[in-house]
């Protein structure tokens, strides 16, 4: 990769960390060991579940809301702090900028996922004493999820760069509430006729869809994931990822920084 | 710097007891609202609308949910209250957010068919949540075990039971013994046995503790309704015979000519009445059975109660 965008990258990601992005690994752990000690006293039989479906929700949220409200302060609050302009003095292209950012915010979100993924597989170590070979689904779904945030990521970065902080996070969020109903645009879409037919699939193409990604409750009941459904998700993520920062870049190229 | 630390110390101490104020009139004020304005309430029924709120997060809402029709139910259990409203608007919510959570139909089941004290009393809800399970989950066959339990012990509809026993038969790596009560339940003939065999195989087909705690207990008192139902037809005997009523368990023994005085599974030795009615001793170790209990006796509920 280009040593201008990895340096950006790096940058971005300690940047998160003096930001004390990783502190939430704290409530993390607080709410996972809380629910593993507690389930088992006031629910019957569900240990397990409530473990990686909480584990693996929570490191969802968590990691939908780190990148929304980080993602949407990486170009604007560099324009606000006037620090783009000495990076942008430097020999460094605006669209090295975008990526530079968007991998070191990625990159932040694995490190907090890989905690994450650690502190879930340890309070399933303490409610079930032992490892089986299903709880290796687990790692599926933990991958969809990253999937996820580079689409979320890429989103709150396209809207970085064009919008207010306030704004972008407005419309990040909404992307990310109805990419959880985009299965139902597209049956919607089959039952209108016509143009608006047009409209509502053209919709429903445009929006991500985040609900191929969710796999948490099959997971928990130890239900296998096609493996065909992990390369297509794979592949899906790449592309609108990259979708979304071919945007941020052809709007960043174009804005007017003075 | 003098007046800094005084100021920090101030606000620690006001910290501190500002929390423990507030904490102490939350108690009080808990006190003063009645509890079923939080526990009555179902903000949202309809499992539909809920799925879609969950954003794809449905498996950890149901598993909330499954939480808190245990607490509801429990809670009711232990009031030993009359009417359990919400119990399967949230065992319906809990299986509509995730129809995999086999659990919730089991326990449910369980919740939903025993009559009030013990349970809800509407076995054919019950009915309803274990199609709707086996509907999810066709190749659990211990869902037809549970279904067919309910038609039995809860419905006392023999043909139903059968049928769900024989559909569960044929579900691939069903225990051998659901075929055997199909048979059983065909000809429905030797309840105390079926029963047992029921509470057997509920006995060795779980790993949860408290059911199986619970279906040792429902075995002790089958063996209490049994021994007592077989000394109340001695006594009907001794009082055609003679003409009277035994002046004690010891005569009855003696005309019927048992080894010795029959004793309850704790040991203790069964009694006569004066008025003829074989008990047991000690009636609250035995809340599952239906006879052998002084007249009037209000047994402690307890959950699972589907004798």
């Amino acid at each position: 990769m280009n040593a201008r965008v990895v340096h950006i990258a790096s940058n971005t990601f300690r940047e998160a960390v003096r930001d004390r992005v990783l502190y939430n690994l704290i409530a993390f752990a607080l709410l996972l060991s809380g629910a593993a000690i507690l389930v088992g006293q006031i629910s019957i039989d569900i240990e397990k579940l409530v473990v990686i479906n909480l584990g693996l929700t929570a490191v969802s949220l968590f990691g939908i809301v780190i990148a929304i409200f980080i993602g949407i302060g990486l170009v604007s609050k560099e324009i606000e702090k006037r620090t783009l302009y000495t990076v942008l003095s430097r020999p460094v292209r605006r669209w090295e900028f975008i990526v530079g950012k968007f991998f070191g915010l990625a990159g932040t979100l694995v490190v907090n996922t890989f905690f994450m993924a650690v502190g879930v597989f340890a309070a399933l170590f303490y409610v079930s004493h032992k490892f089986v070979r299903a709880d290796a689904l687990i790692l599926v779904a933990l991958y969809f999820i990253i999937l996820e945030f580079l689409i979320i990521c890429s989103l709150a970065l396209l809207f970085s760069s064009f919008s207010s902080p306030l704004l972008s996070a407005v419309f990040a969020f909404s992307l990310f509430v109805i990419g959880s109903f985009a299965e139902d645009l597209r049956g919607f879409a089959g039952m209108a006729h016509g143009f608006t037919r047009w409209l509502v699939t053209g919709a429903a193409y445009l929006v991500p869809n985040l609900s191929s990604f969710n796999v948490i409750s099959s997971i928990a009941h130890e239900q296998p994931v096609a493996g065909q459904l992990i390369w297509q998700n794979t592949f899906y993520a790449i592309f609108y990822a990259a979708m979304a920062l071919s945007g941020a870049v052809l709007i960043f190229e174009h804005r007017n920084l003075k | 710097m003098k007046a800094r630390r005084k100021v920090s110390i101030l606000a620690a101490v006001s910290f501190v007891l500002s929390l423990a104020l507030s904490a102490v009139l939350l108690h009080h004020i808990d006190q003063l609202r009645p509890r079923a304005t939080i526990e009555d309430v179902l903000y949202l029924n309809s499992p539909k609308v809920l799925k879609r709120a969950s954003l794809g997060y449905g498996g950890l809402l149901a598993d909330i949910y499954w939480t808190r029709a245990v607490q509801y139910f429990g809670g009711r259990n232990h009031d030993s209250a009359q009417s359990y409203n919400l119990l399967y608007p949230l065992l319906n919510l809990t299986t509509h957010l995730d129809p995999q959570l086999v659990v919730a139909y089991q326990f449910g089941a369980s919740f939903l068919a025993p009559p009030p004290p013990n349970g809800a009393g509407q076995p054919e809800r019950a009915v309803q949540l274990m199609e709707y399970g086996i509907q999810n989950n066709p190749n659990d066959w211990k869902l037809y075990y549970d279904l067919g339990f309910v038609y039995y012990m809860n419905l006392k509809d023999y043909r139903k039971a059968a049928d769900a026993f024989e559909r569960g038969s044929n579900v691939p790596n069903a225990h051998p013994f659901m075929r055997l009560l199909a048979a059983q339940m065909a000809q429905h003939a030797g309840e105390f046995d079926t029963a047992r065999m029921l509470w057997s195989a509920t006995y060795q087909n779980s790993q949860d503790k408290h059911i199986r705690a619970n279906a040792v207990e429902h075995l002790r008192a089958l063996r209490v309704d049994e021994d007592v139902t077989h000394l109340q037809e001695a006594v009907t005997r001794f009082g055609q015979v003679t003409g009277r009523l035994p002046l004690n368990m010891a005569e009855l023994v003696s005309t019927e000519r048992l080894p010795r005085v029959p004793v309850d599974p704790d040991g203790h030795p069964y009694k006569l009445t004066p008025e003829g009615r074989v008990e047991v001793m000690v009636p609250d170790d035995f809340s599952f059975a239906t006879k052998g209990l002084p007249p009037g006796f209000e047994p402690m509920p307890k959950f699972h109660n589907q004798q």
